[in-house]
Order: structure tokens, then sequence, then C-alpha cells
């Protein structure tokens, strides 16, 4: 294959290492084809064409020193535009930061950094990672590249479309109750939620801190452990950091790409299984669960009867920790501000900058969590949803006594229309349905292509349990072995 | 019933330094009456005895080192100010003017 764009990470990574390629070459593939498409797409809020190119410089100049490498030297990779990027800007999907350039970079950025991958842009999101469509995005909706009238998914649409649309092999997300994987799921790529606590949140924008972990996306379970592997681990400056090492993500990808799960116990949650989901949806699940029992998988049915309760615990405890996190954006230290005539007072002026600056699920949000958290209100919402989220935690406790790991679809349904949820919140807010349990409890979970449903990419979901990331890594990648992967039309 | 009114998300408003206008009250209210209809489900779900979970990571009192390191400059610090003065946050008057005088 000649073009390097359809390649995955692992094989340019090898191309380059032989010295077949080179970096700059890589980049500047990766370069042409973002500007062939990223006009139809629009994954990337900016392309740092100027910067990817000086790094890709370095990694040969460092490369023809003699210098060791890691497994990624040379891949280029885009950032989801919720990490800071020293001097790149910055935005979080919102008009509050505009033109925002980060005087730090986040541990994530450092690290892909020091791994030698290139950065080639911040890529597209809902606003503050709020949102399952790019929807919610205050510079317009990224475009799923299967369906240019779809959503990619959210809130790393941006992230999952670059890697759908071949802009990008690589791409880092964040996933605070499915923005990693849902949108891994509607574009027939690979994303991985690590453990939280396994991937550091310094220099993440914070949405709902006890939640949200930056993670890997990719075409391949194999790209995707390998990107885990060069991102994760301990961070002292993250003091919600794990100080343990990594699991051997990609060892275990190596092993399940054998296609053998032989002894390998998975269990299918019975509460998934109601009309949540579409039929398609629900076809192609069942397919693969065949797929995964040929491949010596032994499936059990588990029964998680707190899951049901998942949605509206979630959609507590997100908002009210955002509705904290968020009051830093006053018009004081970064970002907007607006009406400071010299007459209004400072209060006046935060609240026509946050008015101006944060679109409307972001407002509702932080209204929600204000809420949540009055006197009066905190026991019956607050306190009843962190009681919740103890039950959740049992649930998943109790099933992993049984199972390695639990499987479902990644989502409800496929890509659906653009336009098709945003009249009514709550509607958008399904889309997670599967995939927030998981961050409730802190675990791990992957979404991996496992079919079609109506000619649209379907997810298959692995949850491991806590710090056994490599669990799931194994499960995907023994199904990715089977399945294949997943190629959109040509744009 | 409601489970707010296009009160309280007034009042919602100004606790959360938010200038909404008079159409996004009526748009916010009856929007947050739905999500509050809905969260509402995790009322009653656990027993008293059950206790709460903040955070997924057992982990209290992270401390390190008390050693110096490398930080931002006040110049780094100021780059992305709406507005500096000698060094610092420029910021609208934070007193109201009859209690200033």
């Amino acid at each position: 294959m000649t073009d390097v764009t359809a390649m995955t990470a692992t094989q340019i990574a090898g191309l380059v290492a032989a010295g077949e390629t080179s970096a700059v070459e890589v980049t500047q593939a990766h370069l042409d084809r973002i500007a062939a498409v990223d006009e139809q797409v629009r994954a990337f809020l900016h392309v740092d064409t100027e910067g990817a190119l000086a790094a890709a410089r370095d990694v040969d100049a460092r490369r023809a020193a003699g210098e060791e490498l890691g497994p990624l030297a040379g891949v280029p990779v885009a950032v989801k535009d919720v990490l800071t990027t020293r001097g790149v800007p910055t935005t979080v999907g919102s008009k509050i930061l505009e033109g925002w350039r980060p005087p730090y970079d986040s541990t994530i950025v450092q690290r892909l950094r020091a791994a030698g991958t290139v950065m080639l842009g911040k890529t597209n999101m809902d606003e503050f990672a709020m949102g399952s469509s790019t929807e919610y995005s205050a510079y317009g909706a990224t475009r799923n590249p299967w369906d240019t009238d779809r959503i990619p998914g959210g809130s790393g649409g941006g992230s999952a479309a670059a890697l759908a649309a071949y802009e990008a092999p690589l791409a880092i997300g964040s996933d605070t109750g499915g923005s990693i994987r849902q949108p891994g799921a509607v574009t027939g790529t690979v994303g991985a939620k690590p453990t939280y606590g396994g991937t550091s949140r310094y220099g993440l924008v914070a949405f709902s801190s006890s939640l949200d972990t930056p993670g890997p996306c990719a075409r391949t379970v194999l790209d995707a452990a390998l990107l885990h592997a060069a991102i994760g681990g301990h961070d002292p400056r993250d003091s919600t950091s794990i100080p343990a090492p990594v699991p051997d993500v990609v060892a275990a990808a190596k092993l399940g790409a054998t296609g053998d799960l032989g002894g390998v116990r998975l269990g299918i949650v019975t509460e998934f299984g109601g009309e949540g989901a579409e039929p398609g949806v629900m076809a192609a699940f069942n397919e693969a669960v065949d797929t995964l029992t040929k491949l010596g998988a032994e499936i059990v049915e588990i029964s998680c009867p707190h899951f049901q309760y998942a949605l509206p615990a979630y959609y507590l405890i997100a908002p009210s920790e955002c509705s904290s996190n968020l009051a830093r954006f006053d018009g004081v230290r970064f970002g907007l501000r607006v009406g400071d005539d010299g007459n209004r007072s400072l209060e006046e002026v935060m609240s026509l900058t946050r008015e101006a600056g944060f679109g409307p699920e972001v407002k509702r949000r932080i209204m929600l969590g204000t809420y949540a958290l009055s006197s009066g209100y905190y026991d019956a919402y607050y306190g009843q949803a962190q009681k919740v989220r103890t039950l959740i935690t049992r649930d998943f406790t109790a099933a992993f006594e049984r199972v390695d790991a639990l499987i479902s679809p990644t989502t409800p349904f496929v890509a659906f229309p653009l336009g098709a949820r945003t009249s009514d919140p709550y509607q958008m807010y399904l889309a997670d349905l599967f995939t927030i349990p998981t961050n409730l409890y802190g675990g791990p979970g992957i979404s991996v292509p496992c079919g079609l449903s109506e000619g649209l990419p379907v997810g298959l979901q692995v949850m491991a349990p806590t710090m056994a990331d490599d669990r799931m890594y194994r499960v995907a990648a023994a199904l990715e072995s089977a399945v294949g992967t997943l190629t959109p039309p040509a744009l | 019933m409601a489970a707010i009114s296009r009160e309280e998300v007034a009042h919602l408003a100004r606790l959360s330094r938010l200038a909404v206008t008079e159409e996004e009250l009526d748009t916010f209210a009856g929007q947050l009456d739905v999500i509050l209809q809905a969260v509402a489900q995790v009322g009653g779900v656990a027993a008293a005895d059950i206790p709460p979970t903040s955070h997924s990571v057992p982990l209290t009192n992270v401390l390190r080192e008390d050693v110096v390191t490398p930080c931002l400059t006040p110049e780094e610090a100021l780059s992305g100010a709406p507005d500096a003065e000698q060094q610092r946050f420029r910021v609208p008057r934070i007193l109201d003017e009859d209690v200033a005088s």
C-alpha cells in the first residue's frame, strides 16, 4: 500500500523506523489529507501545520543521531481540544476560551511528544465535553465520514472522525460518560477509556473531575494499546493519578489478536438487553457474541440491577462537579471578558461574560448542578446519586467475581442525523446509556467495531475491572481479528 | 406538577452568574423540568445505610516533597488575561459604589 494515510500507526512506525519513509513525509501526507477532506468532515478546530512539521523534523533528526525512539515515533496524532497545548489554541469547543493559547502542556501532550509522535492539531468536541454529537461545539458540528449528514458521536467526535476520514492514524480523547467510546462506536473506530486515574488529568480542562479520563483512539486495537501505553501511568502532578504501572495492554492486544479466548469468561448485562437498543444494533451485537463464543469465550448473563439508575445518577453527579469546576471561567484570568465598560461591577461583568461565552448545554448543566448541590435539595439529588454510585460499583464488583469482563453494545443506536436530538436534551443523554456505568465505577472500557446496521457502524463495548485494562484489550483484539476493521465509503 | 419553576431557574441563573435572557428562562425552565423529573429516579433506590461514593480511587492525603520546582513566569501566567496591570490581573470594581464611597 502506497498511501500512508490508510496505514495503521504500527505500520507507519515500522516504515519510519526502517528508514523507508520519514516522519516529515508521513506528517505532510496527513496534512495534505486534512487539506483535502476536512472541509467536509470538520474534525479539526486548529491544524498546527508548522508545529507538526517542526516536530516531525525533530523526530527525524533524533533518529539520524542514533537516538532510541519508542514504538510510535514519527506517527501523527490528533488531540481533542480539551487538553492544553503550550502556545497552540485550546478552546474546549467553547467561545469562552476562543483564542486562548495555554502557557503549558498537559501531561498527555508532553508524553505524546516524548514518545516521538507528531501532533497534527486540535479536534472538535461538544463544548466542555458535554454532549454526544459535537453539535454543542461553539464552532459547528463535525460530520461522520460514513455519512456526512450524520453525527460523529461526542463529545470527542472530532478525534473519531479524524480517524475514520484517514486524517490521522491516532487520536486522543477524553471520556467522562462515554465521550471516547460512543464516537468510536458510531464512526467504526476503536476508543478506549482507561481506568480512572490511569491517565493523567493534568492539563485536561475539567468538566467532572471524579469521572474525566483521557484515553486513546485509533483504527485498530493494537494501535490504541500502543497509544495507551505511551500516555498512561502515574503523574505526580495529578493527585488522583494511581501510583501503579499501567497493565501491559500491548501484550494483551497481541495475545488477543491470536484469536484465542479460551478460558475467558464474559458477562452480558441482562439490563442492557431490553428495549433500550435499536434492533439493528442488538442484531450486530448478538452476532459478535456468537463470534466471541467461537473464539473460545464462555458467555454468561449477569444481572446488574442498579445500572438502570446510572444515567440519572450521572446527570446529577457530572453537572454538580461541572457547576463547581466551571466557576473558574470568570473573565479574570483567561478567556473572554464581556461588558467591562468601566462602570459595571465584577459580578455584572462575570455574569455577562459567562452568558456570552457558554452555550445552552453548558448553561443547563451549570444550573442543574447548582440546583442539585443547593441546600434543601442536596440530600435528595446529589447525596442520593452518590449512594447509587456505590450500588453500581457493587454491581460491577459482584459481576467481576463471576466473569473476567462484561460486554454490551457501546451505544443504543447508530449515528443519528444531525439535528435529530438537539431539541430535547434528555434524548441526547440517552446516547450514553451503556457507557456511563463504567465511568461511575471507575473501571476501563473499550469500544471496538463489531458490524454494521443500516450500513452504519456498531460498536461492542468491553468493560473490565479497575486496573485490569489489559483484559479489555485482549477481548477487543480477538473480536477484531475475527470481524476485521471497518472501512467507510470514500469521501 | 413541575419539578422546577421559572422563578427558581431565574434564581439558579443568578447563583450561577449567568445573565440569561427572558427567552432563555422560558426554554431552560421547561428543559430542566424534564431532566429533573428523569434524574429524580435516584430517590429511594439506596437504603439509608448505603455509604456515598464521591470518587472511585481510594486515595487520601496525597503528599509530595516540599521542594521548589519550575513554574510559570508572571508574564506567562498573565498571558491569557483579558486585562493585566503591574504583573497583576486587573478586574472590574468589586465593591458597590455606595459601599465604596
